[in-house]
């Protein structure tokens, strides 16, 4: 397909690179894109980190090459809903958009309080988009006499080290026994947690806030067991929840999870076949990984959307059968406590991790998670240069602990990688 | 014998008759991206094998045959002053040589003091000397670019970085030309080149000694005064025969390299006139043209490791202790990476190439040379009126791995 008219739903990262995918691969037809926020594309990893800080406004984290796209753009307007039958988006200020390909890539939103009169008190912050990182560095820059973060995966750590870098006092509270237990489990996240003390963060384990209080403004937090935190600024980062609810009705599989879709980015309905002519990509997509065993994964990673957008847009103009399934290796990286944390491969399901090359007590290491004798992924601490090594072995799944006889290391002894259960989660 | 399984090829590519064009030859071992050699070694050229072994931590750098000093029929210096020498020099190689987690500490006590203002500092100067260098060829109606620019220039940066009196150049252009060949694999096993290369070390070794000395009493803003009064927080203050294996490691790779890198890069230029024309009219295109110069024709063609453990790799297993060369420059060329790669192409996307090889070990001195690279490049596209070349292929010099021409003569119009 070369003419005619292509929707990307979704004007963030997957959306725009998807959108560029299209116009390097020839498509010459109309295209518009649709984002709910009134922003051009903007760079998130940012926003928890210098933007906090201050070392990067807001409006300065735009993407490169936005404004180079030939596109039309529908910036501010949500999309509301989406006629199957008909090839027809449907706007919220009342515009209907035929199309003969949808490229969907609407993303998630923050999980908010679940609470709604609680989460409405002032001073409670989610931090997901631009706008988010504004108030909120705008409520740090009025001093608050003390800062508590809910939840302890990598949006709340790394919020919880560009606050302790401004110098205000700050709590984490998370249910699990480590931060980051979800996607490293408990043995890296206790490395990640001795490193949030040192840098004299007040971090509450295995502990729940159950109430936030306050009149108008928020003012301590009660927890599970009883007892109170007073906090005057509450940033809630208990994860995303996926766009998909302008999707009701639409006769596609779609959920909180996601919108289900197939190796080629192809959505499908709910009899699970795939639709020749909506497309899926980004935080939104919900698609089976080849490497690990066509389970449904939706990844939001950085590297996700980009790869996604572009594998999509391959396939909307050159055919599902032309471009192959969707394989690209999950990856992501975190700064936070002067760590840089990078990651290959999902450590989902993991029965054991191994730290094959450094250690912890150097500050600088690798560990490789495995499940069932085959090497499923790798975390590097500060040693970002090791970790490609380790994309041969994940893909192929070779055998665990994979490493042996390394120039600078004994043979690494597994443990159990302390993740939390499915069922908790 | 023309198939991939010719056990011969990368001998072939030492030998210095393929010296001006070993391409053909990197095609023909690019069949078996990693290929056994008759003698044993392994050697990797095709791209995505290259990238794994460079990150494989079963991969060390630490190949150097033990230093040992050839008898000299005196009983004190052959069994207790050289046996002591040789422990010592094994024990204090310089970081290219060596493994996590020395490597680590060493090369981050030398990031330390290349630090981007030193190098950025150094930009306005380059451009400076290499101008000088121009007109002192003015009038002059033949140029060769090895002697009149592309040796002098960092030859004279380095020193002042590294704060080595520029006088003394004659002295240790000697010796990093012949310490230079512990990059290429004859020197692991040619007993008089390897007597030589221990003579000369040496006798380099003492010249850094007295000039660390002075700098530690009298330290300057450079990088030796630097080195020798820095204190790591993890590795305290780093050890004289470290300090004088670093202080080498830094004087030769930063002039043996970015001198082909300079060269290689007219001479490149010279063969496609719409690119060096191109240039010409527009300097912004210097650091493609860089890049794709460090892609297409790489100062340094490959690098030597040896196997830990037995390694997987691309449908073979390089057995425990087995010699590897990972061939730069074959993985460069690689069409399964690179679309149409033995085209020169400045305005290639996606162009990761490893001319400054990769991972742990990547090139240090990158961002000064390509400063070096930009500031002689733009300024003899610019500069030099109608330039031809008075001989192709130019005369190389005999490393296989540090490859480039000998001379590159130029017949020109003029200096402008």
């Amino acid at each position: 397909m070369r003419d005619g008219t292509i929707v990307v739903a979704g004007a963030s990262l997957a959306g725009l690179r998807g959108a560029e995918a299209l116009r390097a691969h020839g498509f010459a037809g109309r295209l518009i894109l649709v984002g709910d926020e009134p922003h051009l594309a903007y760079d998130r990893p940012p926003l928890s980190k210098h933007v906090l800080t201050g070392e990067v406004a807001p409006g300065a984290t735009t993407l490169p090459g936005v404004g180079a796209l030939e596109a039309e753009w529908r910036l501010g307007v949500k999309a509301l809903g989406l006629d199957r039958a008909g090839r027809t988006l449907l706007l919220a200020d009342g515009e209907r958009l035929a199309f003969d390909r949808l490229l969907i890539a609407t993303g998630a939103r923050a999980r908010p309080w679940p609470a709604p009169e609680e989460a409405r008190l002032s001073g409670v912050h989610t931090l997901r988009s631009r706008d988010d990182a504004a108030s909120l560095a705008a409520g740090l820059a009025a001093r608050p006499r003390r800062v508590l973060i809910l939840g302890a995966g990598f949006i709340g750590c790394e919020a919880a080290s560009s606050i302790r870098a401004l110098g205000l006092p700050v709590t984490v509270v998370d249910p699990e026994p480590a931060p980051l237990a979800q996607a490293l489990g408990s043995v890296i996240g206790g490395f990640v947690a001795g490193r949030m003390e040192a840098a004299g963060v007040d971090v509450r384990l295995g502990a729940r806030v159950t109430h936030l209080e306050g009149d108008r403004a928020v003012r301590r937090a009660r927890l599970a067991d009883g007892g109170t935190i007073e906090a005057d600024l509450v940033v809630v980062a208990l994860g995303a929840v996926r766009n998909t609810g302008w999707l009701a009705g639409a006769g596609l599989r779609a959920d909180e999870g996601g919108l289900s879709s197939d190796g080629a980015c192809r959505a499908l309905d709910e009899a699970g076949r795939p639709d020749e002519a909506i497309f899926a990509a980004g935080d939104v997509a919900r698609f089976p990984h080849p490497l690990y065993g066509h389970r449904p994964v939706a990844l939001e990673h950085w590297g996700n959307a980009v790869a996604q957008g572009a594998h999509a847009a391959r396939a909307m103009l050159h055919g599902a059968d032309a471009v192959g399934a969707y394989a690209e290796l999950p990856a992501f990286w975190s700064s936070q406590f002067g760590l840089n944390i990078k990651s290959l491969g999902l450590t989902e399901g993991a029965d054991a991790v191994a730290i094959v090359q450094g250690s912890p007590r150097a500050g600088r290491f690798l560990a490789v998670y495995g499940r069932a004798g085959r090497t499923i992924a790798a975390v590097s601490v500060n040693a970002g240069r090791w970790l490609p090594a380790y994309e041969g072995p994940i893909r192929d799944g070779a055998p665990f602990p994979p490493i042996t006889g390394g120039a600078d290391q004994p043979d690494p002894e597994p443990v159990p990688p302390g993740l939390p259960s499915r069922e908790a989660a | 014998m023309t198939d991939a399984s010719d056990g011969t090829l990368f001998a072939q590519v030492r030998d210095s008759a393929n010296r001006a064009d070993p391409y053909p030859l990197y095609a023909r071992l690019r069949v078996r991206p990693v290929a056994r050699q008759d003698d044993g070694t392994f050697v990797a050229s095709g791209y995505a094998a290259i990238r794994a072994l460079l990150h494989d931590p079963r991969v060390s750098s630490e190949d150097l045959p033990p230093a040992e000093h050839p008898p000299t029929g005196n009983p004190v210096k052959d069994w207790i002053v050289n046996p002591l020498k040789d422990w010592v020099t094994d024990r204090h190689r310089p970081f290219i040589f060596r493994d996590p987690p020395d490597h680590g500490l060493l090369r981050r006590q030398v990031m330390g003091q290349f630090t981007i203002a030193r190098v950025q500092g150094m930009k306005r100067r380059t451009e400076g000397l290499v101008a000088q260098c121009l007109e002192r060829c003015a009038g002059s109606r033949h140029f060769d670019l090895v002697d009149d620019l592309a040796y002098p220039l960092p030859v004279t940066v380095i020193c002042e970085l590294l704060g080595v009196p520029r006088e003394d150049e004659p002295r240790f252009h000697a010796w990093a030309t012949q310490l230079a060949t512990a990059l290429e694999p004859e020197s692991r096993h040619d007993e008089a080149l390897r007597a030589r290369n221990t003579e000369t070390f040496d006798a380099i070794a003492d010249y850094m000694r007295d000039l660390i000395r002075e700098k530690r009493r009298a330290p300057r803003d450079d990088m030796l005064s630097g080195l020798a009064t820095a204190k790591d927080p993890q590795a305290g203050r780093m050890s004289d025969p470290d300090l004088i294996a670093t202080a080498i490691l830094l004087l030769i790779a930063g002039h043996e390299t970015t001198v082909n890198l300079i060269t290689n890069g007219m001479l490149t230029l010279l063969r496609r006139p719409r690119e060096l024309a191109r240039l010409r009219a527009d300097p912004e295109r210097a650091p493609r043209v860089i890049e794709e110069l460090l892609r297409y024709e790489p100062p340094v063609h490959f690098r030597t490791r040896v196997a830990r453990a037995p390694i997987p790799v691309a449908g073979t297993v390089i057995p425990e202790g087995a010699p590897l060369v990972l061939l730069f420059a074959a993985g460069n060329r690689d069409p399964a990476r690179f679309p149409d790669p033995d085209r020169f192409d400045p305005d290639r996307a996606d162009n990761q190439h490893f001319g400054f090889g990769g991972a742990l070990h990547y090139c240090v001195g990158a961002p000064l040379a390509r400063i070096e690279a930009e500031a002689a490049l733009t300024a003899l596209a610019a500069r030099l009126s109608n330039p031809r070349l008075a001989e192709d292929p130019p005369p190389y010099r005999p490393g296989a791995s540090l490859r480039g021409p000998k001379r590159l003569l130029l017949h020109i119009d003029g200096i402008g």
